[in-house]
């Protein structure tokens, strides 16, 4: 089953969701910032929201052709949606939430079907509680059971996951890859999170403002970003204006100075000119810390600067360092603890040249 | 201890559950209309229901007894059905009843409607049910304290009310006489033994409906949020 959607729709006068793609059979997840559109995107493929303009076929069904005039509704799309906080009815036992969509079989075809889907998703013991009564994790998948039992024939999940710890998840993840690897539904999966992305996706659609901005394997949207905004998304924390000193074509690098300071970075070779203006991207966690200077490093890049803050947030401390430019650098606790760091003092900075991305901005922006 | 005025009583208790019975049947739709209807003059049908909530009784009665004479087409429609006229009838009676209450039955039902998660009535709709199985399937369970809050409000309401009752129906003994007017007439007459005995046995029926219904629908199935 393939899923192929083209859809327009204003949703506020500086807001238009703008997309065509196709979903082959296997996850794609769409990822972009809350406000990218993804929901949008989700809730017109269910028909729970009407685009302006579109088309979207299930297989060789058409469910929407707005020029044509047909447009499915939501009911008979014969689609599974599992909303962000699940909307599991609550005053049913998971086994009627499971039977609710099977109103049209008889009872014992009803029994038999949630008895299999309960044992592919591990809930045959939850089936007479209701879901105020069961924990997060099982909660998540009654609702990935409860809109699988009717065989659909796509999947769309809202951010489903996005509350369970990652071993939860993923345990969920490699049932629910069990189950369709037999069937092969196309199934759309919204997140925010980069790690998600890694770990889930086998193709990614990268949304932003509304518009497709990448599409293609994890690695090959996330790792090399070539556009500024996917960038951010993908947990690049630091960005330098630089000016291109010198390209060195054959070691397959160049100096780039940063903007309004004579800090230097050597860089991987990007097509473009001495003198022309670049934007540098690097991962904060992707910096290495020495609180004296180092020596002997085969990493190219060292600068040295002050500590200007230290902040924690959850198992992360965000370390702010003025070395001609502000830098952010991510380390454990217990590393900033070893080196008994404190606000103020001399650290140096140490960046791999792989590191370093180069990103267009602007028109200048390359295909990936 | 003089005896209680049981005709009153009865007609009464007759017309609270004869209203309260016919406004769940069209409150429920109306309702439902209001909290889920896109139209853009929606607003001006939740003031005429509301409209009961604000006006005095007298006015409101005024209007009805006018609507429902034997100088209007109603009442007119009326007399030529049934052989007589509605104003000071039982039947008048449940007519001003109906609009009287009818914000206190469609209120609380609708504002039990617009609680229920919008995901809910959506999920629904993705498993493949109808809008009337969603309905009584989704919508309904989830809004059975609100409907039951109608009901007893509306009840109440027809119970107790006073002005309309005599504006439209006057104080005809086993026909319009309701028991707040039958007090009202025994505190006019000085005959304050039985204006005691029916006002307290109003109030402890109203206090004995009002503490079961609360007992009951004491939040059946909460749900423990990201437990």
């Amino acid at each position: 089953m393939i899923l192929t959607a083209e859809i327009r729709t204003r949703l506020s006068p500086d807001f238009t969701l703008d997309v065509r793609f196709t979903a082959p059979p296997g996850i794609t997840m769409l990822f972009g910032a809350s406000g990218s559109g993804k929901t949008t995107l989700l809730r017109c493929l269910a028909g729970l929201h009407r685009p302006d303009a579109g088309r979207v076929t299930i297989g060789d069904r058409v469910v929407l052709d707005r020029t044509a005039g047909i447009d499915v509704a939501a009911r008979e799309r014969g689609l599974g949606y599992v909303f962000q906080h699940l909307a599991l009815f609550p005053h049913m036992t998971v086994e009627h939430n499971l039977h609710y969509g099977l109103a049209h079989f008889h009872m014992s075809v009803r029994r038999e079907r949630t008895r299999e889907i309960a044992a592919s998703f591990k809930i045959a013991h939850l089936l007479a509680r209701k879901p105020g009564e069961i924990s997060g994790g099982e909660r998540q998948r009654v609702a990935l059971a409860r809109s699988l039992v009717t065989n659909p024939r796509l999947l769309l999940l809202d951010e489903p996951l996005s509350a369970l710890d990652h071993v939860t998840k993923s345990r969920i993840i490699e049932d629910l890859r069990a189950w369709n690897a037999a069937r092969g539904l196309p199934i759309l999966y919204i997140t925010h999170s980069h790690r998600e992305v890694f770990a889930l996706g086998e193709h990614v659609i990268a949304l932003k403002g509304g518009r497709i901005l990448a599409e293609g394997t994890p690695q090959e949207v996330l790792e090399m970003p070539a556009h500024e905004p996917l960038a951010q998304l993908a947990g690049f924390e630091n960005f330098f204006d630089a000016t291109v000193m010198t390209v060195r074509s054959s070691g397959g690098t160049m100096h780039c100075r940063l903007a309004d300071s004579d800090a230097e970075l050597e860089v991987p070779l990007a097509r473009t000119t001495e003198g022309a203006a670049v934007r540098i991207a690097i991962r904060a966690g992707d910096i290495l810390l020495a609180i004296e200077a180092p020596r002997g490093l085969s990493a190219r890049n060292v600068l040295k600067g002050t500590l200007t803050s230290i902040q924690r947030e959850g198992a992360t401390m965000i370390l702010m360092v003025q070395a001609g430019a502000p830098f952010e650098v991510h380390v454990t606790p217990d590393a900033c603890e070893s080196l008994s760091l404190v606000e103020g003092q001399p650290v140096w900075i140490v960046i791999k040249t792989r590191s370093c991305r180069i990103v267009s901005t602007g028109s200048a922006a390359q295909p990936l | 201890m003089a005896s209680l005025d049981w005709s009153a009583i009865g007609l009464s208790l007759r017309l609270a559950a004869i209203v309260c019975t016919v406004l769940l049947v069209i409150g429920t739709p109306i309702a439902y209309w209001l909290t889920f209807s896109k139209w853009r003059w929606k607003f001006l049908v939740e003031s005429v229901v509301a409209l009961p909530l604000v006006l005095p009784p007298t006015v409101l009665g005024f209007y009805v007894l006018l609507a429902i004479g034997s100088r209007s087409p109603v009442g007119r429609a009326w007399e030529g059905w049934t052989g007589h006229g509605l104003a000071f009838t039982f039947e008048g009676l449940v007519l001003a009843s109906l609009l009287y209450s009818l914000p206190f039955m469609v209120q609380p039902i609708g504002a039990a409607f617009a609680r229920v998660d919008r995901s809910l009535i959506e999920a629904s709709a993705t498993l493949g049910a109808s809008r009337v199985r969603t309905f009584f399937r989704v919508t309904v369970p989830l809004s059975v304290e609100g409907i039951i809050t109608g009901i007893v409000l509306s009840f109440a309401h027809t119970l107790g009310e006073f002005g309309v009752v005599l504006m439209v129906g006057g104080n005809l003994p086993g026909t319009t006489r309701t028991v707040s007017i039958a007090i009202y007439d025994h505190v006019q007459a000085f005959q304050y033994d039985e204006a005691k005995a029916t006002a307290l046995f109003l109030l402890l029926f109203s206090f004995v409906i009002l503490a079961l219904v609360y007992s009951l629908t004491r939040k059946p199935w909460a749900v423990v949020p990201n437990a």
